[in-house]
């Protein structure tokens, strides 16, 4: 039983660390259409720098400052919007080739220092031993286990909040407008080269938080926690969620999570064991084709997103108009 | 001219080794509907995207109420009173019409991240009067019953009048309208016509392209003919009227 919850609430807080990261996503392309091909680099900012700020000494290896917790994480973060700001501001205005390209560049050359830079990230075998937040003060694992799922969702919580805040404001109608046609934005007055920034800015922040919490939950990070299925996945998350609709983010962050984790159990079970070598590739066959199903049965997601923003609805003032005098 | 609302001068456009607008010289009278006429490919177009800050003028000036603004984007026209609209209507396609217009204005509070996230009092006070100046701008363009509709579900004549809707929600003071009734059933245009004669009378100072003879003769006081990059005419109405180079081009036979 206790074993059941425990795996429990390990998926739960994997899928709730990922639901983080899509929602960083989301706010992004979905919001303001920046198509991010380079995920784990800010994923990863977040995780090495929360790890080479927070973590414990070694022999030989730069960092290991054993920071606060908090203060490490905000150095992982502001690391990660760091990268984002120079891709940002070297890409210009952010257009979609570009900044695709840019992105997934950035990607492949945050794994290669991962890899090489030894001094700072470990090199392959990474950067092991974090003081897990109020490890000590819990002392048992499985309630620790309990109290760190709590944190991540506390966690995913406030920032789907500030989110939903950010997206339902005049601000997220800004960005929905440079999305949908830049130059008209500009003809009504709307900065995109701030826009796009900020918002890319911000969701690469959202993505090295969960970078952190990552770190902090496996005490351990290496340039396999890099690879490119891990934007892959995302992306695959927030298809099936729905684009544009935050609550569609965390949602298919579960399913997929939920759909790959279960997927490899029940290769690993009832596979014959010639097939076992190949679970990788039939999962990423898998997601492939969730994705390309998605895309044409229900390209919007599972929950699309609202045309009609809730606060803007105008059907319960009908009538109280004076014409004309605006 | 003794008021002009806009002047330009000798403003070109090079298009690679192809000159688009040529050294074209004008005033616009304020208060006045200027029509702006000539075949296709005259440059007219380009030539107000040159005035909105949309494209970056070659050589030449244009200044508006006397201050020079050549080669500032559009963003930063629109805020001091120039808007524009579009040949082909370019809606917000997966947003509101009541979204699309309730966007426009320049430098709401809950705009930045730091008004979005704590500025919520006020934010919802300046959108409940957004919504409410919205809401009359709508009706007064036909298109109240639609507001909560996505812009790219509605027809092409709707959304070039939501193209005028967005632009009167920031107040403008002088409006550039390309080929406004291009593509809009009559009913419709009578609707936009009615409009532009009424905020024309409430001070709004009107440039239009437009390829409806009926319309620009029947309208616009002054009338500028552009052909192949330069002004070929400028004259009231009545002149237009009876200029052979004029009739022979957009007019065929002489009614
Ligand atoms: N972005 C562009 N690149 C190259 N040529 C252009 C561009 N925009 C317009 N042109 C050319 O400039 C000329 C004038 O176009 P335009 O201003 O759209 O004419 P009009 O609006 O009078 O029909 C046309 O020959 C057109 O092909
Ligand atoms: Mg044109």
């Amino acid at each position: 039983m206790i074993g059941l919850i425990s795996y429990l609430a390990f998926f739960a807080t994997m899928a709730g660390i990922l639901a983080i990261v899509v929602l960083g996503l989301n706010l992004q392309w979905g919001y303001t259409g920046l198509f991010n091909g380079g995920v784990v680099a800010f994923f990863g900012a977040g995780a090495y720098g929360t790890m080479i700020l927070g973590g414990r000494p070694e022999p030989g290896q730069f960092g290991g400052f054993e920071w606060p917790f908090l203060f490490a994480l905000a150095g992982g973060v502001l690391l990660a919007g760091a990268i984002a700001w120079i891709v940002g501001i070297l890409t210009l205005r952010l257009r979609h080739d570009y900044l695709a390209i840019a992105t997934f560049g950035v990607a492949v050359a945050f794994e290669s220092i991962a890899r090489n830079a030894e001094w700072l990230t470990g090199g392959a075998k990474g950067l092991r031993g974090f003081p897990r937040p109020l490890e000590a003060a819990i002392g048992n694992t499985f309630v620790y286990g309990l109290c760190f799922l709590a944190m991540v969702m506390a966690v995913l919580a406030a920032v789907y909040w500030a989110l939903q805040r950010l997206v339902q404001s005049p601000y997220g109608r800004a960005l929905r407008a440079i999305r949908e046609d830049e130059v008209a934005a500009r003809s009504l007055g709307k900065n995109p080269t701030r826009l796009r920034l900020q918002s890319f800015v911000i969701g690469s922040m959202i993505m090295g938080v969960a970078g952190g919490l990552y770190v902090a939950f496996y005490a351990f990070v290496s340039p396999q926690d890099l690879a490119p299925i891990l934007t892959f996945q995302v992306w695959a998350m927030l298809i099936v969620g729905g684009a544009g609709n935050n609550r569609g983010a965390v949602l298919g962050a579960f399913l997929i999570w939920g759909a790959w984790t279960g997927s490899g159990f029940a290769l690993s079970k009832f596979a014959p064991a010639a097939m076992q070598l190949y679970t990788g590739p039939i999962q990423y066959i898998l997601i492939g084709t969730v994705i390309v199903v998605m895309l044409l049965w229900r390209p919007q997601g599972l929950l699309p997103e609202r045309i009609t923003q809730r606060f803007t609805k105008t059907a319960s003032k009908v009538g109280t108009t004076s014409k004309g005098a605006f | 001219m003794t008021d002009p609302v806009l002047s330009l001068s000798a403003l070109t456009r090079d298009f690679g080794p192809f000159r688009a607008v040529d050294g074209v010289s004008l005033t616009i009278r304020r208060g006045s509907i200027t029509g702006l006429i000539g075949p296709n490919g005259a440059g007219k177009t380009t030539l107000f995207n040159m005035v909105a800050g949309t494209l970056k003028p070659t050589s030449g000036t244009v200044s508006l109420n006397g201050t020079d603004i050549t080669g500032l984007p559009s963003e930063a026209l629109f805020a001091r009173g120039l808007a524009r609209t579009f040949q082909i209507p370019r809606p917000f396609r997966r947003m509101s019409v009541l979204d699309n217009v309730m966007l426009a204005p320049p430098a709401q509070l809950g705009e930045t991240v730091f008004g979005a996230l704590f500025g919520r009092g006020k934010v919802a006070a300046e959108e409940a009067r957004l919504r409410d100046k919205a809401r009359d701008i709508l009706a007064f363009m036909t298109l109240d019953k639609l507001a909560d509709q996505p812009a790219g579900k509605i027809s092409g004549g709707q959304m070039k009048l939501l193209e005028l809707a967005r632009a009167l929600m920031g107040d403008p003071s002088v409006i550039l309208l390309d080929e406004p009734a291009a593509g809009v059933n009559p009913s419709l245009t009578r609707t936009l016509i009615e409009r532009i004669e009424e905020l024309n009378r409430r001070g709004t100072t009107f440039v239009v392209i437009e390829h409806d003879m009926d319309f620009v003769m029947r309208h616009c006081d002054p009338v500028i003919a552009l052909a192949e990059g330069r002004v070929v005419f400028e004259g009231s109405a009545d002149e237009a009227r009876v200029n052979p180079l004029l009739l022979d081009a957009y007019l065929g036979a002489p009614a």
